[in-house]
């Protein structure tokens, strides 16, 4: 008990020097904290995947469509269930700083192949009946002030044209993983206007998406799929949506990379400021440490000072820097919402700055122990006076 | 502190010192520092005895070696040959825990600047050394109290050393030194930092250990006027002793 007051007390001799550090350590574990966050927003959809959805679309590209038609050789192939299909739609809202994610899709196999998307009976029924309906992601409904029944414009890019659509449902994700950012409607909408403006882009699909019986499936599903379109016009690609969505997130993985690099040299420049605090302190009081070894203290008590004052101010800093990324995470989310709709401290990022603060107290603390444990006491005195 | 006499005033006669047993036992004591390749002896040969209860003064010029051999006498530095024996121990044969835990219970220290923990109160600076001892914390309270007692700080157990002037900082470091009731104290130079009046202050005080309580006290100093409250005075010179003594 005496120690750990004394080791306290040693902490705050001076003040200022341990409250930069500590403040250094609270910025650097909340920019860890925060870039940790971002490289999970990142991963988000990849995690949101479910293991029973494939992904069928061009092989040459996702840019290339498929035709429709495919929809009933797919729904023969053994262990698939379901079969949905729908197109990126791209449209703006007024202006195109309001991006979110925006699709057509076949309403009823689609609602049905994403229960994590949570939409209250009635709603679900008022949207799948008007075909002009469209279903919009909570926080998407809040940032715009839409409420069921509301008309919605949105201005086409890939489909040109203003596209109106009512509000017919406003879902709910089913865990704090689910992306409450998306709108959708209906895909036929989508056909009948082209085929009335644009009939060539008529009856093709973006992409299918398909619910598989069992997991283990996956790749005898996928190797029959694409082996029916072999030689085809458009032959298939068929992946896992687990797949589908880390081939978005590989044609950033040099941003990622970075952003794990940069996390880890904030660490390792805090680590140093932190062993710089320590090692001038241990170096004010090496005559300390020797009247400590005088009265007949071992090497443990004196590494037990060092490295309690150097893992006390490591770990206010990482209490502090874990209190402040829980905000600073939830201001980013309300500010960025629609560029990373999943953004949430994960319970790992929160270890993750623990051992961090850990790790930086032990090493700050590890030479400035070895040197007062190894001192000479005579030698040690000599420093006082 | 002008007259040892007066420092020790009044606090009962010297102990005979005939009919006291030898504790501290120096034998062929050696020990030389190296500075880069150069080989500097400080000590050479020195052989002498402490009985039980003496007040010893070791003076000498600068550089002299005093403390040096103050410093292999209470165990905080080692020999390069020869040995010591306190209370029947031959401390140069002890590891360094050994002689940490012998320190903790043999071994009182008065050092010249006081080297109190400037974070710790004065109690607390006191208790510092029970801490390494079995006794519960009400025990240790107690001994606190008295050693305060002993060097008329009791009422200020509270104050840190930065609200205590050098002379009662000395005092509390003497509280430090005799709480554990140690087999000797040992002084390096311990009015050095004073002003005459508190170094009087802390050599009657020194005094008053050595007579009223019997302590073996060894004290480093080249004030001669602090050296005559002691009852034995030995000279250092270029690391030899002068076996003569006063």
């Amino acid at each position: 008990m005496r120690t750990l007051k004394l080791l306290i007390r040693n902490a705050f001799r001076h003040k200022l020097r341990t409250g930069l550090t500590i403040l250094g350590i609270t910025i650097a574990i909340l920019a860890f904290g925060m870039l940790r966050t971002m490289v999970n927003a990142w991963y988000a959809g990849v995690e949101a995947s479910s293991a029973n959805r494939l992904v069928i679309r061009n092989s040459i590209s996702l840019v290339f469509p498929l035709p429709l038609a495919y929809k009933d050789k797919i729904r023969q192939v053994s262990g698939v269930n379901l079969v949905s299909w729908g197109n990126w739609f791209g449209g703006v809202y007024i202006e195109e700083k309001n991006f979110f994610p925006n699709f057509a899709v076949e309403p009823k196999t689609y609602v049905a192949l994403y229960p994590e998307y949570v939409i209250p009976d009635l709603q679900k029924t008022s949207f799948l009946n008007d075909r002009k309906g469209a279903v919009a992601g909570k926080k998407i409904a809040e940032k715009f002030g839409w409420k069921v029944g509301d008309s919605v414009v949105l201005k086409g890019t890939i489909f040109p044209g203003n596209w109106e659509f009512t509000i017919r449902a406003i879902y709910k994700g089913r865990d704090r993983s689910v992306d409450e950012t998306q709108l959708f409607f209906h895909w036929d909408y989508l056909n009948e206007t082209m085929k009335k403006t644009t009939p060539r882009r008529a009856d093709q699909v973006g992409f299918y998406m398909i619910g598989i019986m069992n997991p283990n499936l996956a790749g005898e599903v996928s190797t029959t799929i694409d082996a029916t379109f072999k030689n085809s016009l458009a032959e298939t690609l068929t992946e896992t949506e687990k797949a589908f969505q880390m081939s978005f997130v590989s044609m950033t993985e040099a941003i990622l990379i970075a952003i794990q690099l940069v996390s880890i040299v904030i660490i390792v420049i805090i680590m140093a400021v932190v062993a710089n605090t320590m090692a001038m302190t241990a170096r004010e009081r090496i005559g300390e440490y020797a009247v400590f070894k005088t009265l007949g203290f071992g090497g443990w008590f004196i590494a037990g000072l060092i490295f309690g004052e150097s893992l006390f101010i490591s770990l206010t800093g990482t209490a502090i820097g874990i209190g402040l990324t829980f905000p600073v995470a939830e201001a980013f989310h309300d500010y960025l919402g629609t560029y990373f709709p999943i953004f949430f401290v994960e319970r790992e990022t929160v270890y993750m700055d623990i051992a961090a603060g850990v790790l930086v107290g032990l090493v700050a603390g590890l030479f400035p122990t070895w040197r007062a444990v190894k001192i000479r006491i005579a030698d040690g005195l000599r420093r006082i006076g | 502190m002008t007259d040892p006499v007066t420092a020790c005033d009044g606090q009962g006669p010297p102990v005979d010192l005939e009919n006291q047993p030898v504790i501290v036992e120096v034998r062929n004591v050696n020990k030389a520092y190296l500075r880069g390749s150069h080989v500097i002896p400080v000590l050479q040969e020195i052989n002498f005895d402490i009985r039980e209860g003496e007040f010893l003064a070791l003076m000498g010029p600068s550089g002299s070696g005093k403390s040096t051999l103050l410093n292999l006498i209470a165990g905080i530095d080692k020999v390069d040959s020869g040995t010591i024996v306190i209370g029947g121990v031959d401390i140069t044969a002890l590891d360094e825990t050994e002689l940490a835990h012998w320190r903790a219970t043999h071994v009182g220290f008065i050092f010249q600047f006081y080297n109190l923990i400037p974070v710790l109160t004065a109690f607390e600076n006191v208790e510092l050394p029970l801490q390494l001892t079995g006794l519960t914390r009400t025990e240790r309270r107690e001994h606190v109290e008295m050693a305060l007692h002993v060097v008329n700080l009791s009422h200020r157990m509270d104050h840190y050393p930065s609200q205590l002037s050098g002379g009662e900082q000395q005092r509390v470091a003497i509280a430090r030194a005799v709480v554990t009731d140690p087999t000797i104290l040992v002084a390096d130079e311990p009015t050095g930092d004073l002003d005459r009046v508190s170094a009087q202050e802390i050599m009657s005080l020194m005094c008053r250990l050595s007579r009223e309580s019997g302590k073996t006290i060894i004290m480093v100093t080249h004030d001669p006027k602090a050296a005559e409250a002691a009852q034995v005075i030995r000279h250092l010179d270029k690391g030899y002793l002068n076996n003569a003594h006063s």
